[in-house]
């Protein structure tokens, strides 16, 4: 009851900060996106398998919004969908490679990947605009043109919406059979295989199921931008997703979303004091995973358990 | 015929830096069982250093031929301050865990050495290349080549032969050994295990440090050298498979001729061609060429 209550509140927060103070919109609103990202990658660290290489398929929807929206589509809900579907069949094919694979090896073998198309997006300039990136221009919602600042209203409204559909969704998954094989595999792979339970799909699932979710993600960041780059791609993108399932704690869903938003508006504050960001977070990073195991959402989750 | 001598020769001098750059990172996985995502960092400030001492030099009008020793002064440098320090503090604090954790701890301190990097050295990028110069250039067939990147192939084999030497043949080499091969059962025979991890963790810094400085007169450095430089040293480790040195060295040679040949036929490409053949090799052999294939956990 509590958590509910704690849960509406928390949401209801997040859609009242933009209008205490707008410049919250934006930094909000790729919060959420990268959230999802960690999400995904939140997903399979469940299974104990971790992935460097889940920036790609964040870029791999940006850029399918730019590249539907630059072949005449202009449908924000459309646009997102089709992205979203390319991000996740991209994770099929990659995952149907790659779920075979643990360790160190998963973790590097999507290295690779990512590697590959942050490369690819960089070098084929006559398609993906090389360096410079492509731009992605402001869509129309349910058909009607709406200007810049308006459509960001919609976007932020509508990530918040997705957030919390999304993540119920997600959560649901997680408490279902193939949520709970997940931890299974990370704690005993060979026993789940003799129990009759398919490793391979269980991971197959997780794996497009975490690509889509970085899909949602990349698709709300390259609208919130209005450009795609191949940065969106490259190997330390990838680490900061990581990093952000980490500081939330792979436990539960809120999480992800709890830390990409931490660590946006700490960003943002730091911005005013310091450019050493990377110093901060790096040793915030090695200080969580020291002494807060359970990362952020440990945390709140812990205090909760002494209320009781 | 005429374009193999050169690309042969560019092909051996480009596999010599990027061998350097990953065979660290390769000998620390063997001995440690540490995927350290840090490791460019190491080349990177390595190269910082070297840059900075042979600026110095240029600019004092000092003896030039100072930067040679310079090139390896400030290696080892680099690897008697940071190699001791971050093993005993961070990296032995992951023994033992899983890999995730090992992971996220190296990109932790991957982080802080960028941004480390970029309060101490700037965001400019340093050039010096004096000891190219220096060694000038010899003609083979009337076409010339720098006697430089001669002398850094020349250098990669002796690393080569000199990292085997060490470790079939001398005493510190037997004991990286019985620790490689069996941690718990070297610990109760009296080796001093935390040692030999400082000792072999700092020879890999001081390997991609070394690296990082002998890349200074060809390439320079730049912001984003630790993070491009991490990705190729995982690809050269990981083609060889982890922890072997010949592995690092073979792996050095096809990215470097992928690279090569991609730069000849297709230069569009030649950034995806190490990925590429990393993919590759890892889908037909995930364990490298040279890995062995470990035990599933049950």
């Amino acid at each position: 009851m509590i958590r509910t209550l704690v849960f509406v509140l928390a949401v209801l927060a997040l859609v009242i900060a933009p209008t205490v103070a707008p410049w919250l919109e934006f930094v909000l609103t790729i919060a959420i996106a990268k959230g999802f990202a960690a999400l995904g990658v939140a997903i399979l660290l469940r299974a104990g398998l971790i992935s460097i290489g889940h920036a790609m398929f964040f870029a791999i929807s940006a850029y399918g919004v730019a590249f539907f929206a630059g072949s005449g589509i202009s449908d924000f809900g459309i646009l997102l969908v089709l992205s979203v579907v390319v991000a996740g069949m991209a994770g099929a094919v990659v995952g149907a490679f790659l779920v075979r694979y643990r360790a160190i090896f998963f973790a590097m073998l999507n290295l690779a990947v990512s590697m590959v198309f942050y490369a690819l997006f960089a070098k084929l300039y006559g398609i993906t605009g090389g360096t410079d990136g492509m731009p992605v221009p402001v869509p129309h919602v349910f058909g009607l043109a709406l200007s810049e600042p308006a459509f960001k209203n919609v976007l932020f409204y509508g990530s918040v919406a997705l957030m919390v559909l999304v993540g119920f969704l997600v959560h649901r998954y997680l408490d279902s059979p193939l949520g709970h094989a997940l931890s299974a595999v990370h704690t005993n792979e060979v026993r789940l295989e003799y129990l009759g339970v398919p490793v391979w799909a269980v991971l197959l699932v997780a794996y497009v199921l975490s690509a889509m979710l970085a899909g949602i993600g990349g698709a709300i960041s390259a609208f919130a931008i209005g450009r795609v780059v191949p940065d969106f791609a490259f190997w330390t993108a990838s680490g900061h997703l990581v990093l952000v399932a980490v500081f939330g704690g792979i436990g539960g869903v809120p999480g992800a979303f709890i830390g990409a938003l931490f660590l946006e508006l700490l960003h943002t504050k730091a911005a005013a004091y310091t450019d050493a960001w990377n110093l901060i977070v790096g040793a915030t990073l090695i200080a969580v995973i020291m002494f807060l195991p359970k990362g952020l959402y440990g945390l709140f989750s812990r205090s909760e358990v002494s209320a009781q | 015929m005429n374009a193999i001598i050169p690309l042969a020769l560019d092909t051996l001098s480009s596999a010599a830096l990027i061998f350097f750059a990953a065979v660290g990172l390769t000998l620390v996985f063997n001995v440690l069982r540490v995927l350290n995502v840090a490791h460019g960092s190491f080349y990177s400030i390595g190269a910082y250093v070297a840059a900075s001492l042979c600026l110095f030099i240029v600019s004092r009008q000092l003896n030039p031929y100072l930067s040679f020793v310079v090139l390896l002064f400030s290696a080892v440098l680099v690897a008697v301050i940071l190699g001791p320090l971050i093993e005993s503090t961070l990296i032995r604090w992951t023994y033992g865990k899983s890999e995730a954790v090992q992971i996220l701890i190296t990109f932790g301190l991957f982080l802080i050495l960028e941004d480390v990097q970029r309060i101490v050295f700037g965001v400019q990028s340093l050039y010096e290349d004096a000891p190219m110069r220096l060694m000038g250039s010899t003609a083979i067939g009337g076409i010339v080549y720098l006697n430089y990147q001669i002398a850094l192939i020349a250098m990669a084999v002796l690393v080569v032969i000199g990292l085997r030497l060490l470790i079939k043949h001398t005493r510190y080499g037997r004991l990286i050994t019985a620790v490689v091969f069996d941690r718990e059962m070297a610990q109760s025979i009296g080796i001093d295990t935390n040692r030999i991890f400082i000792l072999a963790f700092s020879l890999g810094v001081f390997l991609a440090a070394l690296g990082g400085a002998l890349a200074v007169p060809t390439s320079g450095v730049a912001p984003g050298l630790g993070a491009d430089t991490m990705v190729l040293a995982f690809a050269v480790a990981a083609i060889g498979g982890l922890g072997q040195i010949e592995g690092a060295a073979l792996a050095a040679l096809i990215v470097a001729l992928a690279r090569v040949l991609a730069i000849y036929f297709a230069p569009s490409l030649d950034a995806v061609a190490p990925y590429a053949a990393m993919l590759i090799v890892l889908l037909v052999r995930p364990y490298g060429l040279f890995g062995s294939v470990t035990a599933r956990r049950i």
